[in-house]
């Protein structure tokens, strides 16, 4: 995989990782582009995008789109399923996840990213083992300090769950299910419903 | 005190925010922490980017200050990096940064650490020079006991590490691999697979290594040395064919089901590995029997086991069908494999349609009528709404594209490219179509007018050699001469119509076409036309949109057409305006015009009509200057010496050092002591193109019945067909079978036309254009150039011989012919004999007999010389006897010896001489090749050094 973005629909970059080295102009030029066609499609289409000398494989999670790039001789449904079992990883985290996870805690973001690929390969296919690598570093955490994420402090139902909690949410089903549609709320309504709850 | 003063100072603009966004009192009690999340808040308050700017501003400048302030604590830092981040993120510059990431991931604890190094993978990139400063850091936690500290160092390696520190830390990593913790195993061969990628040979020596790694009792450890194993093979298969039987069973043992259920991904198990087996497996199999029967049954299990209607068993499938495809062919599996990808085509899910219409292009060539069969799909989706398939419907039609559906299919990419605006595919498409119209044109009306299409939609962007290409094509034509005329004067008139529209521009590149094609060929049309040509061009001379390289083109066009036209007023008119032009190029060339315009005798013959494709005789040895020479030499000037004698002096004085370069640097060095094969520079400029067409047309060869191995770029992979020759032309058993099944298919089209619709039956009519040809007979098609010959029966232990002829196109190092023998005993076995012989230049190398006097006018009628200086041993410093080597060994012909210097002569078969000039100089061979072959100088010069060096 040469790249991964998380961006919003309204064209607001979430995450990046890349896997090769790209100086940060040709990144940001790349980054603005590859958000132009993906916004511009439509729903009913392919979600495979040949994209300069790349295929692109996105899919849209409720108001957020994932979108890997792979080169020619890749698998595209395999990395549709990879983008699938990355949301599924951050949903069993973060328990039923939605953007504004993945805004406030980025940075827990990227460490499951890291703990699931490795160089843009794909390193442990096992949610378990993944999972249970980042709640061992997340240990050290609480022992260290009292819990600090906006989120943990002013919603208590964004905490990550006990190791053996059964999944809840729209992960479970494996197509997309409406109640994953509302889960990655767009920002507005819920950041503001948010704000009025710290106030 | 001060501490307190700076944590208000900072968190200043924070409080700020906070109101803004309405969070009221409480954010002054929030921690330093949540920063980040009022930092989110208030951005996403404002309504426009001006503000965001600002508001980034302030907060980069508040944290550049914390993050400099020596009262900073660690778990600042953390937080301050975190933001840092989330403004990179943004798109703002946060580098004042970068440093202080590498500070924490050095000095921070776990916790911090993990940020320090989350956000130097996130900042920094492979060649940044602050990484260096990171690798002490990784060698410390790669030491560490702690297991986390291992794998965040481990983690970090994998995704940027400077290429030359990596002899630093391998011996750690390489450790690593016998870690107890197979949590670290998998991490170090990622990191180690990472190396690979970016320093391969650093890594050589720990390949029995990853042999352990794949033997691994860690699912996860095995899995990740098949990334590897996978780069491995792809770069050389033939090394790991032993490993054939492991991928086996490991497959057999994935696809039964035997690894823990933790790996299975909704209840598929492991399909990431199974994938990359698949992979590993066709590369394997690929072009070997003997390798792809040990993968049958696996593969036949696989296509199988996957029935689940999901996605991720769609994924298998699609490799698995790709693997089937990619190895040597199984009747039974390409039957089952075929069935998938009907699987795919008819889905109505639309990703599943995308890579079924992908797989198609893919076996298209093996197997035509696969797209006979889905041939209503493929029409569908040629109109389809979402232009990703439409495109791969056009990629898949651009396959099986011959001279019967050329015009339609021609006609569907025009439709795409009017449509379509991203650079990359017009330039893609445009190759494509005009690749297509060259290969195919059914008439000249048509080809020229997608031409035009071509050159006025791709514009500026196709790639040069698309109008090189066609402007070499109309001046060589093909075989029939007056069909050639019929062409160019087609197209003289079609740009002729093309620049009478008012208010249109085109592309410079299709104007510098058209202006070398009215300039060679509007004699074809009447003779009062041709000042109305000349006309035109100077009306597109004065016109502001056009650049200085395309006026160049213009006023060559006109130079051409001035002796043909009666009058002169216009060329008057424009030496006029150009003789006073600013733009350096322009006034010369204006000036060129002028004084040959003076001389109308000596500009017909300079200038003669329809001859592109002519050598144009060139007194390269400047004979007319003779004169003038021997006047300045009688005046007392110094004689002239060229400039390899110059050098040779010098190197005969200075013996110090050699600065020549050693070896097989024969393309460099060759081309610098090359003259300009035109004297005059009026005629470079004006017939550069001719004058390379023409030396073309000179070394260009029949190869009648002959396997095109060589072509206009040189050697011709067998891209075209990827599993090689043995499927190119199925044996005849095959082809009747499919002939029976195109038939069944043509009835069955037949039986439903009568319930169709109007638009059914238009497609059905758009089918029967596209897929015209397709049938059995395409199977031919396909292979062009393939010389057939049937022999007839031949009775037992007699032979029959069976000869073609082999001819060298353009000079060339090494190339190979292969083909096959197909035949069928007495039993009627048929059977399949393989042949390949290897061929070098020199195969192709006769001495030329000549005498020394037509050595001496030979010499000067070519062009292209290179000189080499070659040094001698010892043993051979005589120069009777290097020649005699030379001949021996290259069977070059020894014209002459005088003194000390030799000629040589050869030919390239049939009739492409090339002459040698040595010298010897005390022990440096001067050599100088001459030749009416441009390449074939060069080829001899490096044989020439292989023999003395080696010698």
């Amino acid at each position: 995989m040469r790249f991964m973005l998380l961006f919003s629909r309204q064209g607001k970059l979430r995450l990046q990782k890349w896997y090769l080295a790209t100086s940060d102009k040709e990144r940001k030029k790349m980054v603005r582009e590859l958000m132009q066609v993906v916004l511009a499609r439509k729903p009913k289409m392919c979600s495979f995008l040949e994209w300069r000398d790349l295929k692109v494989v996105y899919k849209r999670y409720a108001s957020l789109y994932f979108c890997c790039a792979i080169e020619g001789q890749d698998n595209e449904l395999i990395t549709l399923e990879l983008i699938h079992r990355y949301v599924e990883l951050l949903d069993k985290y973060f328990g039923s996840v939605c953007e504004l996870d993945i805004i406030f805690n980025f940075e827990k973001a990227y460490f499951i990213l890291d703990e699931f690929l490795m160089g843009g390969d794909v390193q442990d296919t096992s949610k378990k083992s993944v999972l249970k690598a980042i709640e061992q570093a997340d240990l050290l955490q609480e022992e260290d300090e009292s819990p600090r994420s906006v989120l943990e402090e002013h919603a208590p139902a964004a905490s990550p769950p006990p190791p053996c909690c059964p999944r809840r949410g729209w992960a479970l089903q494996h197509s997309l299910s409406p109640p994953l549609a509302s889960r990655f709320l767009s920002l507005h309504p819920r950041l503001q419903e948010r704000g009025d709850r710290a106030a | 005190m001060s501490d307190i003063v700076e944590k208000t100072l900072t968190a200043l603009p924070g409080l700020f925010l906070q109101n803004q966004a309405g969070g009221g009192p409480a954010a002054a009690k929030a921690p330093f922490s949540s920063r980040l999340g009022g930092l989110v808040r208030s951005i996403t308050a404002l309504t426009s980017k001006h503000e965001e700017e600002k508001l980034i501003q302030q907060e980069l400048s508040s944290l550049k200050a914390t993050v400099s302030a020596p009262t900073t604590t660690l778990k600042m830092m953390k937080e301050c990096m975190v933001r840092l981040m989330y403004c990179e993120m943004l798109g703002y510059d946060a580098s004042f940064g970068y440093i202080h990431a590498i500070k924490l991931a050095q000095q921070g604890n776990l916790l911090e650490k993990r940020v320090g190094y989350l956000a130097v993978s996130l900042f920094l990139h492979e060649s940044h020079e602050l990484l260096l400063l990171l690798v002490n850091t990784v060698v410390k936690d790669l030491q560490s006991t702690n297991l986390i500290e291992v794998c965040m160092a481990l983690t970090i390696v994998s995704q940027i590490f400077p290429r030359e520190m990596i002899p630093a830390v391998l011996p750690l990593i390489e450790d690593k691999l016998q870690h107890s913790k197979e949590i670290i195993r998998r991490k170090a061969v990622l990191a180690l697979y990472k190396f690979h990628l970016i320093a391969p040979n650093q890594v050589q020596h720990i390949h029995v290594k990853f042999r352990k790694a794949l033997c691994d009792r860690d699912v996860g450890v095995m899995a990740a040395s098949l990334h590897i194993y996978f780069r491995m093979i792809k770069e050389n298969s033939s090394g790991y064919k032993d490993l054939t039987g492991s991928f086996v069973t490991i497959l057999k043992q994935v696809v039964g089901g035997k690894l823990p259920v933790d790996f299975n991904y909704h209840s598929v198990p492991a399909p990431w590995l199974q994938i990359q087996l698949l992979r590993i497996l066709g590369l394997l199999g690929k072009d070997d029997q003997r390798t792809s029967e040990l993968m049958y049954d696996v593969l036949d299990e696989s296509l199988r086991r996957a029935e689940l209607n999901h996605n991720v068993t769609y994924a298998i499938l699609f490799e698995c069908v790709h693997t089937v495809y990619s190895i040597y062919p199984k009747s039974e599996l390409l039957e089952k494999a075929a069935k998938c990808i009907g699987k795919f085509v008819l889905s109505p899910k639309i990703n599943l349609k995308y890579l079924g219409l992908k797989a198609l292009t893919y076996v298209i060539q093996q197997d035509p009528t696969l797209a006979l069969q889905h041939q209503m799909t493929i029409i569908e989706c040629l109109d389809h709404p979402d232009p990703i398939i439409k495109r791969e419907t056009l990629e898949l039609l651009y396959r099986i594209t011959n001279t019967q559906n050329v015009t339609v299919i021609v006609q569907k990419m025009l439709d795409y490219l009017h449509q379509s605006k991203e650079e990359y595919i017009i330039v893609n498409l445009v190759g494509k179509i005009a690749e297509l119209a060259e290969k195919y044109a059914p008439d000249n009306a048509w080809f020229i007018q997608t031409m035009n299409a071509v050159f006025s939609v791709g514009g500026d962007v196709i790639h040069p050699d698309i109008p090189n290409n066609f402007l070499r094509l109309l001046a060589e034509g093909f075989d029939d001469e007056a069909e050639d005329q019929q062409l160019r004067l087609y197209a003289v008139q079609s740009y002729l119509t093309l620049l009478d529209v008012e208010n249109v521009f085109y592309p410079q590149r299709f104007l510098q076409v058209m202006s070398w094609v009215l300039g060679e060929y509007s004699y074809l049309l009447d003779k009062e036309m041709t000042e109305e040509v000349i006309t035109k061009l100077y009306r597109l001379l004065m016109s502001d949109s056009i650049s200085s390289e395309t006026k160049a083109w213009l006023i060559a066009a006109v130079t051409k057409l001035t002796p043909q036209a009666h009058s002169s007023n216009i060329v008057e008119k424009l030496i006029q305006e150009f003789t006073v032009s600013l733009d350096t190029c322009m006034r010369q060339h204006a000036f060129e015009l002028k004084h040959l315009h003076e001389n109308m005798e000596l500009m017909k013959s300079l200038l003669p009509v329809d001859k592109s494709c002519e050598d144009m005789m060139v007194d390269a040895s400047l004979s007319f200057l003779d004169g003038f020479v021997a006047e300045g030499l009688s005046q007392g000037a110094a004689p002239y010496k060229p400039h390899h004698q110059r050098q040779e002096e010098k190197l005969s004085q200075e013996k110090g050092l050699n600065f020549e370069p050693y070896g097989l640097s024969f393309s460099s060095s060759g081309f610098t002591g090359r003259q300009s094969p035109a004297g005059i520079s009026l005629g470079s400029d004006v017939s550069g193109n001719s004058a390379d067409t023409g030396l073309k047309e000179t070394s260009s060869l029949k190869l009648e019945g002959i396997k095109k191995l060589w072509g206009k770029e040189g050697y011709l992979p067998k891209k075209e067909n990827k599993t090689g020759d043995e499927t190119e032309a199925p044996v005849p058993q095959e082809t009747t079978i499919m002939e029976n099944v195109d038939q069944a298919v043509t009835k069955k089209d037949q039986s439903q036309v009568l319930t169709q619709t109007k638009e059914e039956k238009e497609k059905q009519l758009l089918a029967s254009s596209l897929f015209v040809g397709l049938g059995s007979e395409s199977s031919v098609n396909l292979i062009t150039e393939q010389p057939e010959c049937c022999l007839s029966i031949t009775e037992a232990e007699n032979t029959k011989i069976f000869q073609y002829s082999v001819q060298m196109e353009k000079p060339f190092m090494q190339g190979n012919l292969c083909g096959f023998v197909n035949y069928q005993t007495v039993d009627t076995l048929s059977a399949q004999l393989e042949f390949s012989v290897n061929l070098s230049l020199l195969d192709f190398i006769r001495p030329l007999k000549i005498s020394t006097e037509d050595f001496g006018k030979l010499w000067l009628t070519f062009a292209n010389d290179v000189k080499q200086n070659v040094k001698m041993s010892d043993s051979q410093a005589a120069l009777p006897s290097t020649l005699e080597t030379l001949e021996q060994k290259l069977r070059l012909h020894v014209v002459d010896i005088i003194g000390n210097e030799g000629l040589l002569a050869c030919q390239l078969l049939p009739s492409t001489p090339c002459l040698v000039h040595c010298r010897v100089y005390a022990d440096i061979l001067a050599l100088w090749f001459r030749s009416s072959c441009s390449t074939l100088p060069d080829y001899l010069l490096y044989q020439c050094q292989k023999v003395i060096e080696g010698s």
